[in-house]
């Protein structure tokens, strides 16, 4: 950590913990804000999956569809085991995030053999055949009708039953992932990646074994991911095949490219506007907010490639 | 099903997936279309198939339209929507990376599902089948006619595709514009023009595909997703580029969905075909029939 991109990095780190500390403060006051908090902890939990996907897509420059599938395979391999196996959520979910980076390893090692288009597809489809299996495997995920009596979490005998004991716990995991994160990105295996973005074939010829490091940047972000779904489920305590579809896979790519692509922060940043974009601003339009979503995308994708974080450094 | 012998069914199943399989024919050759000319992969390919059940119901049920002329008006609108989408979409963005295109397609994929759902809701329309109602036997299978319709549609589409490449001059324009934009460039051939008409061309494939099928199948605005997903399936299956065999793959997915569906789990249908999809991509990208020396020459 002697560069100094990655000196700033851990400053807006630094002023993000301290913003996150006091916000509950400031909104809890305000009867009218006072439900910020909860769609805080979403954007805690969504803001995990989408510096994982920031580092596939934006520091490798491959795409992932089916971000939503390890999300829910986190989510479901954690929900089922506490709620039908009696376990604790503390044993669940490393259960969960090892089997999840297992299936991503199997996944990404031919997957990303693929380039652009092809491998868009094959993480799409990979999706798609998770959703199935939720909806499918009755006996244990409950099918359509979804898995219900999740505990929540607890640490010892602290029991984390409000939204803000849970926003603390979330944020928490933020931190902790977007540290070691940062570390990634300005190491040796962050460079790699850039360089693999810009060509692979001049990555490879420099002699950076560009397949290993896209294979593991991919575990990483399905491990992130699944982390997130363990939260979410039990933050929720209730699951169904719904909240894992392909929709969901775009709204997280959607969330990356809106904030910028090329940047961990830009995923936090379009992470927080769409999750109250959805929750909140959106809700006079009801349904029609897919409408406004693919319009919103269309116009950054456009006008805005690298996104919105890309404002903030010009200015 | 009880009388109905084991052989009979399995002629059932075979029927169900040549209907379906057609429609996946269809939505593959779509892509092909527009990959030929510009190597963008349409992630809006399935919407185009949705738009054309949709607009189809809403021109020959709701304003009473005769079915021919009501074919035409949906080819039309469904058309525009290609061209405009590529004119305000992709042309704009004509230099952009694969991984901006990829977000763009997706963009109008949402915008036009979005779309869909403001002008029609979430319920599934029905459109009635275009000539009798009633099943007739065919070796102990019962055969709709519109099975017969949607068959008889794809190897129409598939006969007019191959005259207008191989025997028109505007036709075989495109292919030089597929082969080599720059040489057809400078041969006097407006490739940008090739680029939109590809789109049109695609969009109408698609929206014939809607309109055969809602008979069977009802329509809805988010079936387009799974439905351009399993096309994706059959046109890497047949070779991406190769209308032949985006025609016998698509049979071949509707297939294996159909006797998935009878013979081992209705629910797992959907995930057979993209089962496959993954083995093909893992295995021979380059697909049953197409040659790898031109996969590699199309490296993205």
């Amino acid at each position: 950590m002697t560069t100094t991109a990655g000196k700033k990095d851990i400053r807006v780190l630094i002023w993000l913990v301290a913003g996150i500390a006091i916000f509950p403060a400031l909104v809890l006051n305000v009867p009218s804000f006072r439900h910020y908090v909860d769609i805080m902890v979403f954007v805690g939990i969504f803001s995990l999956v989408n510096i994982g996907l920031s580092l596939v897509m934006g520091y490798t420059g491959q795409v992932s569809l089916g971000q939503a599938a390890f999300f829910g395979l986190g989510a479901y391999v954690s929900g089922i085991l506490t709620a039908k196996f009696g376990w604790s959520p503390w044993a669940a979910i490393p259960v969960g995030v090892v089997l999840t980076g297992m299936v991503a390893f199997v996944v990404g090692v031919p997957s990303l053999k693929l380039k652009g288009h092809y491998l868009a597809m094959a993480t799409l489809g990979f999706g798609v055949i998770l959703y199935v299996v939720f909806n499918e495997e009755v006996a244990l995920t409950g099918g359509p009708s979804g898995l219900a009596d999740i505990p929540g979490i607890a640490i010892g005998p602290w029991e984390i039953d409000t939204s803000l004991k849970y926003y603390y716990l979330v944020w928490a995991f933020v931190f902790a992932v977007l540290l070691f994160s940062i570390n990634v990105i300005h190491s040796r295996v962050g460079r790699a990646l850039r360089s693999i973005h810009g060509s692979e074939i001049a990555a490879n010829a420099m002699g950076v074994p560009t397949s290993s490091y896209k294979t593991r940047i991919f575990v990483i972000s399905a491990v992130y991911a699944s982390l997130a779904g363990a939260l979410y489920t039990h933050y929720m305590t209730f699951l169904s095949p719904s909240s894992f579809d392909l929709f969901w896979s775009i709204k997280f790519l959607m969330m990356v490219v809106v904030g910028g692509m090329s940047s961990i922060w830009g995923a936090l940043l379009g992470t927080c506007l769409l999750t109250y974009l959805s929750n909140e601003w959106l809700h006079m339009f009801h349904d029609f907010d897919v409408l406004i979503y693919g319009l919103v995308l269309l116009l950054i994708i456009m006008f805005l490639p690298k996104g919105l974080v890309s404002l903030a450094r010009k200015g | 099903m009880e009388g109905i012998s084991f052989s009979s069914q399995l002629i059932q199943y075979a029927i169900t997936g040549v209907t379906v399989g057609s429609i996946y024919a269809l939505v593959a050759i779509g892509f092909n279309i527009i990959y030929n000319v510009t190597e963008i992969i349409n992630f809006a390919q399935g919407e185009f198939v949705m738009l054309g059940g949709l607009f189809m119901v809403f021109f020959a049920t709701v304003m009473q339209i005769p079915l021919l002329l009501a074919f035409f008006l949906t080819l039309t609108v469904v058309i525009a929507i290609g061209v405009m989408m590529e004119r305000f979409a992709i042309f704009p963005a004509k230099n952009a990376s694969v991984l901006t295109m990829i977000i763009i397609t997706i963009a109008c994929s949402i915008l036009l599902k979005g779309a869909a759902m403001y002008g029609w809701g979430k319920d599934p329309f029905m459109l009635a089948p275009f000539s009798d109602r009633k099943a007739f036997v065919f070796v102990g299978a019962a055969v709709f006619p519109q099975s017969l319709w949607i068959l008889g549609t794809t190897l129409i589409v598939v006969f007019l595709l191959t005259f207008f490449y191989k025997r028109t001059r505007f036709g075989r324009a495109m292919i030089a514009s597929s082969d080599n934009p720059d040489a057809a460039q400078l041969m006097g051939i407006d490739v940008k023009t090739m680029v939109m008409v590809s789109f049109g061309l695609s969009a109408a494939v698609g929206a014939v595909a809607g309109i055969v099928i809602t008979p069977i199948s009802l329509m809805e605005y988010d079936r387009g997703a799974l439905l351009g997903l399993k096309g994706f399936g059959a046109a890497v299956l047949g070779g991406l580029g190769h209308f032949y065999g985006a025609v016998l793959a698509g049979f071949m997915v509707g297939l294996m969905e159909s006797f998935c569906a009878g013979l081992i789990s209705s629910g797992y249908k959907d995930a057979a075909a993209l089962v496959v999809l993954l083995l093909v991509l893992f295995l021979r990208p380059s697909g049953l029939f197409g040659s790898k020396e031109v996969m590699k020459m199309k490296e993205f």
